[in-house]
This record gives structure tokens, C-alpha cells and sequence, in this order.
């Protein structure tokens, strides 16, 4: 039997720790999207940055390279992305459906490629030190709140971060106002003399990296181990596109968004212990087969989406040119 | 004053579009501190030369100067750092933007942050220029006028010492006109240049200092405007005499065809577009909607055609309502709809199809054999090619190939083929030169002449007060007022379109768009009408 705050402190922590990869996807999404690019290769891009930052990390034995290079290969990821859509003008569904295959095709190859010689980066001390949990100085000593909000690793409190730097970005400086006009109203925008082509580029690019470094947190969660049936990212790049539609296009909106699937996440690990520790309330738990939780976050996805669709005054903050590629001299 | 160079000069520029020569040798001049107007049927080459100037196209040959000194303006970047600013047809606005933010996008030494000051440089330098604009509206809530008036400002704010102005007065009432040319008057007392495209030779009259006339692609002349007249202008933009007189037939009217009463329409975003309306049209005339875009007109459209939902009111056809009908039932009783969009193959035509395909689409129903008729359908468009003077490569050519007038002949055309009784069409010259817009007036006047009563929405009022018997107009989906073609003029029709005046009531003895001999009586209207919210009410 487990203490009943203790419990509750640890599911509350888990909440944070599983919405994490959630957050990082989004919110790169959002800088994608907002330069008025559909990107529907999130999860293609987590998994490039997951696999290659993951590598390089434990060979380098370090979590700021392996920080470094996710963001690089998926911003690189991103930049594949941009050069087909935006320079060569191609369909950006299908592209992005091209990226995720290609990108989780990408970790496959190179999991299965090494075989045996695949790194756990708990064998790299400098990576695993890096990983590991760092307690801000006195606000990590309340009670249940410093355990739930201040005992995380570095990934966690970047991705917070992360957040609230684009969501300032965005609305409070004037590139983000650029930004935003270009995925508005391009033509808006060029005939001002912003420059749309470059503009997507960089944030395509910078959108995917943060992608990346999602990936790379999701990798490291799970223990680092590759599995040759399952891939690290596991569907949670689809979740993190409904998301941003979910959280209207706001990064501050998504640390509160990703949250709700964070919780339903944890509720599959948990769903035992809190049916034990509180069997009058929740020992109905103990009842749901478990592949009902591992479902959870897709249908819950499936909800918000309907719920969204019926909404009355709804995606205020979806750019107009969303999808639309810019052709100036278009007719 | 003869050495002064040009604030603009273009020599021998010539663009073409895949095969398309939209401008051929132009050899254009506009002084400092004039207004030039730009005149020319649709598809005579302005917008595209004007883009060239304002780095949207870059021109196949030709060169440009600007102050005497040769340029070459490969970007709108280019363009603005040469003083030239441009305020497009279609507004360039991000709509859920302020004033003021629409104005930053551009910004280039405002720093990093977004400050809140920006407000205020707006709005002194509206003052200045003697604006009333509030920089923290956003444009979702500014009227056409107010856009317009933003669209100057950017370009004022940049610095721009040649301002050239895409058909400004197409979308304004008289009175907004008026205000916008008061605006140019001011900008060229303080010395800026201003070239203004307009199709409305009044308006050239009236602005203007010289006229430059394109045709075709091709550069015609430039007349000093005092010493031209509107007669002499069509003729060098069309190439020969024309007649500018549209007839209207005195009218043979019979009883009410379509009545329409507490008509209430709701748009895409679910608010209220049509507001318990009423109105009614008898055969053997032609009834002008009036009223500033967006009033309603394309939800009132599409409810009589069937294609919107009906929210409250009752639509009766030769005494049946037809509210809540299919379409096609709705067709088949008669009533045509030929509506034509701002982009003009939005609706009605099928872009990829042909003319052939397009004419079966409404008729493949019909016939015993479960096969397409084609021989049926080729004769049929062949006939609307011949009659309407459509220019076309061949009828199995796909519509999206032909220019825009083209496609509007087909589409009235394959409309008025399905012989209707009442003919509903809206901005049916919407962009066509004088030559179409004539002929298309010509066929309207021949449908009255049958019986057929036509629902005319139009945009220009000049052409309404000629063609029309009666003018309803609108503003914001509510009836201002249903006048004579005859008794009124533009500026009562203006007040009407913003909501300044309103006539419903002006007559005591009979309300406006309500018909004495209706096909019901007023007992029944408002029997039937409270039969109706009592089911409202019901389902509620």
C-alpha cells in the first residue's frame, strides 16, 4: 500500500513528465503552422531528431549535444520540408505524409542497423548526469508542489521554456508579427517587403527543431531502449497536430493543452495503484482492460477534435493561408 | 516646366502570360503632383502594367524611370524604396490585425519588441493627413471605406510619393466617392503623384487631370481631361463609335410572381445576413437589389435558389412557398439562379469541364436512356456560343481556359436556355468590358420582354437606374426601401445603402415590398406567418 499523497504527488509529477514530448510537439508545430505551412510531419520529424540526437548523445556523452544535433537534424528534416513546399511549390499533405514515413523509416534503419551495438545512454554517465533530475533551490522543498513542479530534468523545464519564449515571441515582437501576417495574408506581408520565402524557411525549420528535441525527451523517457516493432514516438506527433488546433494556435494555451493528455497518459500507468490506494472512489479502475488506457489518448484526441469542430466562433487563431503555398505572380 | 522629368516614365514595356500578351509596347507618363487616370476595358493590360510598377510582375522588356533616372523594380521591395505605393483591388490586409499592426508588418526600424506606442505614431499620422482612423480596430470590423482608407495610409506611412489606386470606387457608395476623392485632391495639394484605375468615365471626369487610354494590351494615347468628353473616351478605348444609352422597355407586368416575406438568412459564420426581408417581384420587369457588398445579396441569392437554409419567412412562388425545397424542385419550377462571384468561377461552372459538360450538368437527369445525352448538350452550348458571342477555341474546350466574361456568357446563357419564369442574377457584368456588359443588358431586357420577372443584384447604380424599373436596397440584410428606377438618383440610393435613410414606411397607404395584389391577403400573410413561429416555437 502506498502513501496516498505520495501517490498523488507522483501522478501529478508523471502529468508533467508525460505531457512533455506533447508540448515540444506542439508548440514546434505552432511555429510551423503560423508561417502558414501545414506540416503533417511531426511525427516523422520527432523521430529523425529522436534517433540521431539519441546516438550522438551517448556517443558524445553528452545531453547538450545530443540536444543540439535533434534540433539540427529536424530542423534539417524541416528544411526538406521547406524546399519541397515552399521553393518547389508541392502539395504540403502530401508531403508531410511523406515526411512521417520517411522519418520513422529513418529510425528503423538506424536501430536496426546497429542490432546489438545500439548505446543505452545510462552507460554514458556525462548523458545519464545530464538526464537526470535537477532541484530548483527551495521551491523544490514545498510539500507535493516541489516534487510536482520543481524536481524535473533539464527537458522539462527547457520545454516550458520553449513555450512561453514563442508565445512572447509571437505576439510581442515585431518578427512575430511578420511571422503571423505571413501566415494570414502573404501577399499582405510581400507587398510590405517582408520576405515570405525566407521567413517560412527559418521558421519551418526552427518549428521542426523543437520537434526534435520532443522526440529526443520521448526517447529518453522510455529508457532509452529501441525496440525493433515500435517507435519511440508512437503516434504522439499526430496528437501534438490535433493539439494545436485544440490549444487555437497559442504556445501558452498548449503548457495547459498538453496537460489533459499528460493526465490520461498517466492514468495507464497508474490506473492499478490508485485503484488500490482508493478502492471506495476509483476501484472501478482496476476494471478498464488496459488497452482501453493505451487508447485513451487517441480517442480523447478524437473528442477534442469533434468537440472543436462544434465549437461556435471557432479557430480564431488558425492562420487564413494555412496549407496555401505562395506563388507571387500567381493570377 | 518642360525640364521637370517625370515622376514616372515607362518606355516600351511589354509582359506576357503563357501565351497571353497582356501588355504590348506601353509607353506610359505621369507628372509630379497629377492625378492620371488609367482607362481601358477589362483585360486591357492596367492592373498588370500597374503591377509591374509595383514589383509584383517584373516586365519582359522596357524600361522605367523614375525622376529621369532609369530603374529596375524587381520586388514590391524595390518598388517601396522608390516612393511607389499601390492600393490593390483586393485589399492586401491581414483581417484579424489592428490598424496600426497592419501598418508594423512592414516596419523595419521599430527594433525587436512590439511597442504600444505605435499607436499613437498612427494615429498622429492619420491627423496629419487628416484621417479619422482608430489604429486599434482590426479590419474584421472596419467597413469597405475604412479599409480603403487604411490601404492609403500604409502607403503614405511608407513614404510612398506615387500612389496608384486599382479601381478604389468599385466597391464605395457615392457619398464614400466623394470622400476618397476629397482624400486624392489633399495628397496632390501636398505633391504627390496619383494614377487611379476606374472603368466609370464620370469618375475620370471628375478627378483627373489626364487620361491615359490602354486597349487590348496596347497604349492608345493620353488626353488632358478638360479637354476631352465621356463620348470621346469610350470611343479610344473601345476603338469605335458606341452607343451608351441602355434601353428599358416599358414595362408589361402581370401579378406578383415571387413573393417574399419575413425572409430571415443566416451566413456561414451563423449570423444573421438576411433580415426579415420582404419583397416581391411581378413577371415582365426587372428588380435591381442595391446595397454595399456583403449586405446580404448572396444569402438572399442562394435561400431563393435553395441552396441556404431558411431560418424564418416564406418564399412564395406563383402562391406555393417554396422555403425548404430542394434545388432542383425549386429549378424546376422555373426560377433560375446565375450568380457570379468576386472570382467569377466560384459558382455555377465546373472550371475543368467544358462547355458541352457544363450545359449536361443541368439537364442529365432528364431523358429515358441511362446514358448522357451529349448530342443534345453539344447542340445546346454550340446554340449559346452562337448567340451570346462567345469566344472560345472550341465547346470542348474546359471553361477555366476562356476569360472571365466568357464564362459568364455560358453560365446566363445555359441559365436562360432552361426557360425560366423568374430569372435570378447577380453581378452578371461583374468585370466584363462595355461590349459584353451590353449584350448581357440586351438578353435581360429580352427575358422581361417574355414575362420573365428578373431579380437584378447589381453593383454599379448608374446601370441600375438605367436598366431597372424598381430598386430595392438593402443594408445589412434589412429592406431600406423598394423606389422607382425613375423617381430616384444616386445620392438618395447612397443614404439608403449605409442606413442614413430609410423609405419602408415613407408611403402611409402601402409598405414597401409588400404587393396589393397579393397572392394572399394580408389576413392569410399573417396567419400563415404565425402558423409558422408557432411550429418555431414548437421545436424550440
Amino acid at each position: 500500500m502506498i502513501d496516498p499523497i505520495e501517490l498523488m504527488t507522483l501522478f501529478l509529477f508523471s502529468i508533467i513528465v508525460y505531457s512533455i514530448p506533447l508540448l515540444y510537439g506542439t508548440v514546434g508545430e505552432i511555429m510551423v503552422e503560423k508561417s502558414g505551412s501545414l506540416n503533417l510531419g511531426v511525427e516523422g520529424t520527432m523521430a529523425v531528431g529522436a534517433v540521431i540526437g539519441y546516438i550522438v548523445g551517448c556517443r558524445a556523452d553528452s545531453i547538450v549535444a545530443a540536444m543540439a544535433v535533434a534540433f539540427a537534424m529536424a530542423a534539417l528534416v524541416g528544411a526538406l520540408f521547406a524546399f519541397l513546399t515552399v521553393t518547389l511549390q508541392a502539395n504540403q499533405n502530401v508531403t508531410g505524409l511523406t515526411i512521417t514515413t520517411f522519418g520513422v523509416a529513418v529510425y528503423f534503419f538506424i536501430g536496426n542497423a546497429l542490432g546489438n551495438k545500439w548505446p543505452q545512454f545510462q552507460d554514458s554517465p556525462g548523458f545519464a548526469e545530464g538526464f537526470s533530475v535537477i532541484r530548483i533551490p527551495f521551491l523544490s522543498d514545498i510539500p507535493v508542489i516541489g516534487k510536482v513542479l520543481f524536481s524535473h530534468n533539464i527537458m522539462v523545464y527547457m520545454a516550458v521554456a520553449i513555450a512561453i519564449l514563442c508565445w512572447f515571441y509571437l505576439n510581442r515582437t515585431v518578427p512575430g508579427l511578420r511571422l503571423r501576417a505571413i501566415g494570414e495574408n502573404p501577399a499582405a506581408a510581400d507587398s510590405l517587403g517582408v520576405k515570405v520565402a525566407l521567413n517560412k524557411y527559418i521558421h519551418i525549420m526552427v518549428g521542426s527543431g523543437i520537434m526534435g528535441l520532443g522526440g529526443l525527451y520521448m526517447g529518453l523517457n522510455m529508457g532509452g531502449t529501441f525496440e525493433g516493432s515500435n517507435c519511440w514516438i508512437n503516434g504522439y506527433g499526430w496528437i501534438a497536430i490535433a493539439l494545436v488546433i485544440f490549444v487555437n494556435w497559442s504556445p501558452a494555451m498548449a503548457v495547459a493543452g498538453t496537460f489533459v493528455f499528460g493526465f490520461f497518459n498517466t492514468l495507464r500507468m497508474y490506473n492499478g495503484a490508485l485503484a488500490s490506494t482508493f478502492p471506495e472512489v476509483l476501484g472501478w479502475l482496476d476494471d478498464i482492460p488496459a488497452q482501453f488506457f493505451s487508447a485513451l489518448p487517441f480517442i480523447i484526441t478524437l473528442l477534442v477534435l469533434i468537440i472543436d469542430s462544434l465549437r461556435k466562433n471557432k479557430r480564431s487563431g488558425q492562420p487564413k493561408a494555412i496549407g496555401l503555398n505562395y506563388y507571387r505572380e500567381d493570377r | 516646366m518642360a525640364d521637370e522629368p517625370y515622376a514616372i516614365e515607362l518606355r516600351g514595356i511589354c509582359k506576357t502570360f503563357g501565351s497571353i500578351k497582356a501588355n504590348r509596347n506601353i509607353n506610359l507618363t505621369l507628372k509630379k503632383g497629377e492625378i492620371l487616370a488609367l482607362l481601358g476595358e477589362n483585360g486591357s493590360g492596367k492592373t498588370t502594367l500597374m503591377n509591374m510598377l509595383s514589383g509584383i510582375y517584373t516586365p519582359d522588356a522596357g524600361s522605367v524611370f523614375i525622376n529621369g533616372a532609369k530603374v529596375t523594380i524587381s520586388s514590391p521591395e524595390d518598388s517601396a524604396k522608390l516612393g511607389i505605393g499601390m492600393v490593390h483591388q483586393h485589399f492586401k490586409l491581414v483581417e484579424n490585425f489592428s490598424c496600426a499592426d497592419n501598418i508594423w508588418i512592414g516596419a523595419r526600424d521599430k527594433g525587436f519588441l512590439l511597442k504600444k506606442d505605435r499607436y499613437k505614431i498612427i494615429e498622429d499620422m492619420a491627423s496629419e493627413f487628416g484621417f479619422e482612423i482608430d489604429p486599434r480596430k482590426l479590419v474584421s470590423m472596419m467597413s469597405v471605406s475604412e479599409k480603403q482608407t487604411l490601404e492609403i495610409l500604409k502607403v503614405l506611412y511608407y513614404g510612398a510619393s506615387v500612389i496608384i489606386l486599382d479601381e478604389p470606387t468599385a466597391v464605395l457608395t457615392v457619398q464614400e466617392t466623394r470622400k476618397l476623392f476629397d482624400v486624392l485632391r489633399r495628397m496632390k495639394e501636398s505633391g504627390h503623384s496619383v494614377i487611379i484605375i476606374t472603368h466609370k468615365l464620370n469618375e475620370v471626369m471628375e478627378i483627373s487631370d489626364r487620361v491615359a487610354v490602354l486597349r487590348k494590351g496596347e497604349y492608345i494615347d493620353t488626353v488632358v481631361t478638360s479637354e476631352t468628353t465621356e463620348k470621346k473616351l469610350t470611343e479610344l478605348m473601345v476603338g469605335r463609335k458606341i452607343e451608351l444609352n441602355i434601353n428599358r422597355p416599358a414595362p408589361n407586368k402581370t401579378k406578383p410572381l415571387l413573393e417574399i416575406r419575413n425572409l430571415t438568412v443566416l451566413n456561414d459564420e451563423g449570423s444573421v445576413a438576411v433580415d426579415d426581408l420582404r419583397f416581391y417581384i411581378r413577371g415582365g420587369e426587372i428588380l435591381g437589389v442595391a446595397g454595399i457588398a456583403g449586405s446580404g445579396q448572396k444569402e438572399l441569392c442562394e435561400a431563393i435558389a435553395g441552396l441556404r437554409h431558411v431560418e424564418r419567412g416564406k418564399i412564395i412562388h406563383k402562391g406555393r412557398n417554396i422555403a425548404g425545397l430542394p434545388p432542383k424542385t425549386i429549378f424546376e419550377a422555373g426560377i433560375a439562379f446565375s450568380f457570379i462571384p468576386e472570382d467569377r468561377l466560384g459558382m455555377g461552372l465546373a472550371p475543368n469541364m467544358s462547355i458541352v459538360d457544363n450545359v449536361i450538368l443541368k439537364k442529365y437527369k432528364y431523358g429515358t436512356s441511362p446514358f448522357v445525352d451529349r448530342k443534345s448538350g453539344r447542340v445546346e452550348a454550340e446554340d449559346i456560343v452562337k448567340r451570346y458571342e462567345v469566344v472560345t477555341t472550341s465547346v470542348d474546350a474546359p471553361v477555366r481556359q476562356m476569360s472571365g466574361g466568357n464564362v459568364q456568357k455560358v453560365l446566363l446563357g445555359r441559365e436562360i436556355n432552361a426557360s425560366p419564369n423568374v430569372l435570378i442574377t447577380a453581378y452578371p457584368v461583374r468585370g466584363l468590358d462595355i461590349n459584353s456588359s451590353y449584350l448581357v443588358y440586351d438578353t435581360l431586357n429580352a427575358q422581361k420582354a417574355k414575362g420573365v420577372g428578373v431579380l437584378f443584384v447589381g453593383e454599379d447604380l448608374d446601370v441600375m437606374m438605367e436598366l431597372c424599373d424598381k430598386i430595392m436596397v438593402m443594408c445589412h440584410g434589412r429592406l431600406m426601401g423598394v423606389v422607382r428606377a425613375v423617381n430616384t438618383n444616386k445620392e438618395e440610393l447612397g443614404l439608403m445603402m449605409t442606413g442614413a435613410l430609410d423609405l419602408v414606411n415613407a408611403k402611409e397607404d402601402k409598405p414597401a415590398g409588400i404587393a396589393v395584389d397579393s397572392a394572399l391577403t394580408l389576413e392569410e400573410w399573417e396567419r400563415e406567418i404565425e402558423a409558422e413561429d408557432k411550429e418555431v416555437d414548437k421545436n424550440d
